[in-house]
């Protein structure tokens, strides 16, 4: 599968919030097919930087599709073409030679860009502040396995938990809705017995932190679940919903 | 001169941690409110210390170079967390795992914080499952355990391959929550750039907003360290592209003495360097090598593929060599095995560097389980393979992924490649019995410590280290210090010796952006990474020691002469946040040198040429060695070797064997 690639890269540019952005076009060539997208990335920073010029900015850390950090829009697709990936773990092996690839940063007003496509997440960290957790002082645990729980909840529990936090899901909406990284925390606590003493007024709180940051409503196009690098089920958005109304309709 | 005390209280080794709980002065809830704390990191330890503190009262703030607490890279870890619970009723016990990490750690890890670390650990099972850590279980609704290196026991508990994933969301919902509560202020892009000490004690930092590059100074009566490891000194490492080491090395800077640096983890399954281009290398979670086996062809130079191989011409080396332990051998032990068997020409794969990770057995084994279980008398063999598969997949599904996306080769198919790389670093800033450094009021958690791990981690139990600190060590020990600062009120930073501090700052971040010179940040750490890798990596040796000091020092004066950071200071300007850490990098290459040629032995990861056994292994020195290395930062380039003797009371000291 050795081969190197010659592309256009076409990527948006901006300066910082304040400021408006535009597309820059860049040529790179003997990309390997064996590199990452951002090895890609690296490769063209390093030649900006030794032409003097200011490297693109993006987000990254681990490198190995788990921290949520890398962000990029990809040829008008969160992570890009490929299914289940982060952006970090995306291949040129899945670029052909010769193409033109469009790189973005996430668009939703609730993610403000910082600079390039780098944008300001920190919306999600207060949503799940305003109620995605069990409220355990540490210390207060009883023994593990004093409280069994069923195999299939468990396991949907942590299908709905393997969230990256990434925010492709809001990338993805036509509304730039959060439902979907919402209801996976709220699902997977209501999932399981130790959440469910505080399920309805978790649902209220964190549905009503959503809705104060601006994330749109959610018009069940199913475009999050599809584009969810970690396969996060859109059942989740139902469960959310069922959580929500009834919290609503019991409310005193 | 600051004079080494562990601090470890008298008695019985088991009754020590009870005892100093029970003694130990605490601080009334409305002192604690006007007690501020300083935490820097996010990850397993600093969260789950800070939202534990914010519990008991304290004012905490938190910082992380990320753009959320949730990024930090213990999300990555993926196999498990050990703890004494003896669920599975195979013999295992508080001393047990006390034992196993203290005789993992090749008898280089401190007796009391270990025996410490392995009573606490199942109360860090209770606090998380309360929390909603969705642990794999079994159709009983019991937690499920596996099995990890160096241990005969199933004590790893986990969420499939995601364990520290799932710890850390964990964590970060209790910090979270707190954070909601209003109990910690939360920094996200925030850099600290420098301890501030005031009268000998830990007062303070100096952070960089990423975002708008300003410098802020922040006070607390105590600073938290809890920023992880430093393998990213070797360039390529499985640690994310922001782990770096320059919180602990500043606080290092400032007299906080550094502890055995050059006990680095290299892992044995890892996925193989692919070309020059790349950033990063990926873990293969060692739990793996629960069912997988390892081998190499038995003829040199084989160029057949895998599958062609027959059974007979597999030489399975672990399971020769080791046959009480097997492929669950300790990482250090598997890393210099497949080493030994790729230098003398057996390795696989086209680099020749890689050995094969198997799946054939384990996907027939339980392709045959799954029949029985189903009352399936005469499957056939596709069934079997397909049924074998599915087990596997639930499993490892995972990790299997992860190695198709990176590789392009299908491991259900055919043996993954494998090969050692830089995972954890054993060494870090040198604590006592309380988590404090030789700095008062400053404190080092989880990675960024040395203390439990001796001179080889055993898997799983980082992230047990890390919450065990966090959890259900600092929330006591800090007592011992905060309970004596009471009247202290909170300062001014506006103080000369924050304001000092801060100019500092402000001076290096200038004088790096005014080399203004030809090669960009990662030219210097891609050079520094190959003489670390290839003289204080898995192989080390007076000679090249000696060298790989000169040469750092060389590069250390190319670096400040010809590096070019492009952007400004004040903006977000990800090349000068890397430049300021390499060249902390470049700084702490040097002592990992210094310390490797210091220890004339061979120790878990620290493995000298000169000192092996005629079989190949790690040959220690008890009688000259068996102390903790802590260096004193005097000037540039010169360090000064303080020594804390380890006493072991409980354990009888042996070479280790795991045959």
């Amino acid at each position: 599968m050795e081969g190197n690639l010659n592309l256009t890269l076409k990527i948006w540019r901006q300066k910082n919030t304040q400021t408006a952005g535009k597309f820059e076009t860049y040529q790179v060539s003997g990309i390997s097919t064996d590199m990452s997208f951002l090895e890609m990335i690296d490769v063209l920073n390093n030649r900006l930087i030794e032409e003097g010029d200011d490297p693109v900015a993006f987000d990254h850390d681990c490198r190995e599709g788990i921290c949520g950090m890398c962000s990029m829009y990809i040829n008008g697709r969160p992570h890009g073409p490929n299914r289940g990936v982060t952006t970090c773990q995306l291949h040129m092996r899945s670029f052909k030679d010769g193409e033109t690839i469009t790189v973005e940063p996430w668009r939703a007003s609730a993610f403000p860009v910082i600079k390039d496509l780098v944008v300001n997440r920190s919306a999600f960290d207060r949503i799940i502040a305003a109620g995605g957790f069990i409220s355990v002082n540490t210390g207060n645990a009883q023994d593990a396995n004093n409280l069994p729980i069923n195999k299939d909840n468990a396991d949907d529990a942590f299908a709905a938990a393997a969230c990256i936090g990434c925010g492709a899901c809001v990338a993805a909406c036509k509304n730039a809705s959060a439902m979907l990284f919402t209801s996976a925390k709220i699902s997977q606590l209501a999932l399981l017995p130790q959440g469910q003493i505080e399920a309805a007024t978790r649902a209220q709180a964190m549905v009503a932190q959503m809705d104060e940051e601006g994330f749109g409503a959610c018009s069940n196009t199913g475009a999050c679940e599809a584009e969810c690098p970690k396969g996060i089920s859109i059942e989740n958005i139902a469960r959310m919903n069922r959580e929500y109304f009834s919290a609503t309709f019991s409310s005193k | 001169m600051t004079k080494i005390d562990s601090k470890i209280p008298d008695g019985n080794l088991a009754e020590k941690w009870t005892k100093f709980k029970s003694s130990v002065p605490l601080v009334n809830p409305s002192n604690k409110r006007s007690l501020e704390i300083i935490v820097v990191g996010s990850g397993l330890a600093g969260a789950s210390a800070a939202a534990s503190l914010a519990e008991l009262g304290y004012k905490v703030k938190v910082f992380c170079f990320q753009d959320s607490p949730r990024r930090a890279h213990s999300i990555a870890a993926q196999g498990g967390i050990n703890a004494a619970k003896n669920y599975q009723n195979d013999g295992d016990s508080v001393y047990r795992l006390f034992y196993d990490t203290i005789k993992g750690g090749d008898y280089r890890a401190r007796e009391a914080n270990v025996h410490r670390l392995a009573e606490v650990s199942g109360s860090i099972i209770d606090q998380c499952v309360a929390q909603g850590v969705p642990f794999a279980r079994e159709y009983g609704g019991l937690l499920s355990n596996r099995s990890f290196g160096g241990t005969q026991v199933q004590r790893t508990f986990y969420a499939a391959g995601q364990t520290g994933q799932q710890l850390l969301l964990g964590a970060y919902s209790a910090l979270q929550r707190q954070v909601g509560m209003g109990n910690v202020e939360l920094f996200t892009r925030h850099e600290m750039l420098d301890v501030v000490t005031i009268d000998g004690k830990a007062r303070g930092i100096i952070a960089r907003d990423s975002v708008s590059g300003a410098l802020e100074r922040h006070f607390g009566h105590a600073v938290l360290l809890c920023t992880g490891g430093y393998g990213n000194v070797f360039y390529l490492s499985t640690n994310a592209m922001g782990s770096n080491v320059t919180a602990a090395w500043k606080a290092h800077k400032k007299g906080a003495f550094f502890a055995n640096p050059c006990y680095t983890q290299i892992h044995p399954t890892c996925i193989p360097v692919s070309g020059d281009h790349q950033s990063k290398l990926t873990l293969m979670s060692e739990s793996l090598r629960n069912d997988g086996r390892i081998w190499v062809p038995k003829k040199e130079n084989d160029t057949r593929k895998a599958n062609e191989i027959p059974e007979d011409e597999r030489d399975y080396y672990l399971e020769r060599r080791y046959p009480a332990f097997g492929n669950l051998v300790p990482r250090d032990i598997a890393s210099r095995a497949a080493k030994e068997r790729c230098d003398v020409g057996f390795g696989v794969g086209s680099s020749k560097m890689a050995v094969y990770l198997d799946y054939a057995a384990a996907i027939i084994r339980y392709g045959k389980g799954e029949a029985n279980k189903h009352n399936m008398h005469s499957p056939t063999d596709d069934e079997i393979q397909s049924m074998g598969k599915a087990v596997v997949k639930e499993k490892y599904g995972n990790l299997f992924d992860m190695y198709k996306q990176i590789t392009g080769e299908d491991p259900y198919e055919v043996p993954m490649r494998i090969y050692p790389a830089v995972h954890y670093t054993m060494g870090g800033l040198w604590v006592d019995y309380n988590l404090m450094t030789t700095v008062p009021g400053l404190y080092a958690l989880g990675e960024a410590n040395f203390s439990d791990h001796g001179a080889n981690r055993l898997g799983a139990s980082a992230l047990m280290q890390g919450l065990a600190d966090g959890y259900f060590v600092i929330p006591y020990t800090i007592g011992a210090y905060l309970a004596a600062e009471i009247r202290t009120p909170s300062m001014s930073t506006d103080s000369e010796d924050f304001v000092k501090a801060e100019k500092a700052v402000q001076d290096r971040l200038e004088t790096l952006m005014n080399i203004k010179g030809s090669k960009p940040v990662d030219y210097f750490h891609k050079r520094l990474g190959k003489i670390m890798w290839d003289e204080c990596g898995m192989a080390r040796s007076e000679k090249g020691l000696k060298a790989s000091i000169k040469e750092i020092q060389a590069l250390q004066k190319e670096f400040w002469s010809d590096v070019k950071i492009p952007g400004e200071i004040n903006n977000l300007n990800p090349e000068l946040e890397k430049a300021g850490r390499v060249a902390d990098f470049l700084e702490l290459g040097e002592l990992m040198c210094i310390d490797a040629l210091d220890r004339n032995e061979s120790c878990g990861g620290h493995f000298r040429l000169e000192y092996q056994t005629e079989d190949g292994e790690a040959l220690r020195d008890d009688a000259k060695y068996a102390y903790v290395a802590a260096w004193e930062y005097e000037k540039q380039s010169s360090f000064k070797l303080h020594k804390e003797e380890l006493k072991y009371e409980n354990i009888k000291i042996a070479q280790r064997s795991y045959k």
